[in-house]
């Protein structure tokens, strides 16, 4: 199983990525500005501030050459998750439903939250047990996660919604506590804290390793 | 330059769409009184993008594919004169 963790200009959370991943798998960095995703079977998309987050939180950073290569890589099925900024670039880049807006209390947030693993019958949490309570870190100004009501009901309706904080965690006024999403198809998924910052119980928490696991699982079936 | 007539100055005016929380708004509503200033409601925040353009006639589509987000915001192009040249 071969990651690719994408380093744009301001990214600053690619190498915790890479090591989260280099644990479960292999793992390279692959330059913004190189369109050839050297035969990976998987792409993480970094939190950071990728071209400064000028205009919008991601809204520059989807029209790189990478994301060109991401873009067909995700509509041929291929595995994409999105860490923060990264889930922000995939939702400007339309992988994903919806967008992030500032927080409600308007800043710069960096702590511990509780979630809840909402669906576990996922590419990127069946490490999990179905509604298991995780620890995981967050830190973003802008995290709160929204979608028009409609667009809620279909999310709801097709197990859309992978991650919830716990009951009083919400931290930035995200609609409905959601913490984070994937596409319809099941391929492309993005959450606001950072897995990447608990993969060691040295630092406080090991709970978002399953993500890299649940990936790397799938990796190894699809290649039995 | 010459010939170029559908060139202008052109704004851009983007907004928060209504209905979402629009917290920089709500924090400069508060902010307000703060100073004497009373009798102030409904404030919002939002960007002004200014540019040259050879075409008018994309900016349209430069809105909803850069410049806003169409589902979070909502846009509104004016018009300011001829090129600054």
């Amino acid at each position: 199983m071969k990651f690719g963790v994408v380093r744009f200009p301001g990214s600053c959370d690619e190498v915790d990525a890479q090591l989260a991943a280099s644990r479960v798998g292999d793992a390279v960095l692959l330059w913004h500005g190189d369109r050839d995703l050297q035969g990976v079977d998987a792409v993480i998309i970094p939190g950071g501030f990728s071209y400064g987050d000028y205009l919008r939180v991601g809204a520059i950073a989807r029209f790189s050459p990478v994301m060109e290569s991401v873009m067909a890589f995700a509509r041929e099925g291929g595995p994409v998750l999105g860490i923060c900024n990264g889930f922000q670039v995939l939702c400007e880049a339309g992988l994903l439903p919806g967008a992030l807006l500032p927080n409600t209390g308007l800043r710069f947030l960096c702590r511990q939250v509780d979630l809840e693993v909402v669906n576990a019958d996922t590419a990127f949490t069946r490490a999990y047990a179905p509604r298991q309570a995780i620890s995981v870190p967050v830190k973003h100004t802008t995290g709160r996660y929204y979608a028009p009501e409609e667009q809620l009901t279909g999310l709801e309706a097709h197990g859309q919604i992978v991650l919830r904080y716990a009951p009083g965690h919400n931290p930035n006024g995200s609609v409905d506590d959601i913490a984070g999403v994937m596409n319809r198809e099941g391929n492309v998924f993005g959450l606001m804290p950072h897995p990447e910052h608990a993969v060691d119980a040295l630092t406080g928490s090991n709970d978002g390793l399953g993500i890299f696991a649940s990936m790397a699982e799938v990796g190894a079936h699809a290649h039995a | 330059m010459a010939g170029a007539d559908l060139g202008m100055r052109a704004r851009v005016l983007i907004r928060p769409k209504a209905g979402i929380l629009d917290p920089q708004g709500i924090a400069v509503e508060r902010a307000l009184p703060a100073l004497g200033f009373a009798g102030v409601s409904n404030v919002h925040v939002g960007r002004l993008i200014e540019l040259d353009v050879d075409d008018a006639g994309q900016l349209d589509e430069m809105c909803r594919k850069l410049l806003a987000n169409p589902l979070i915001e909502d846009y509104e192009i004016v018009g300011a004169g001829p090129h600054d040249s």
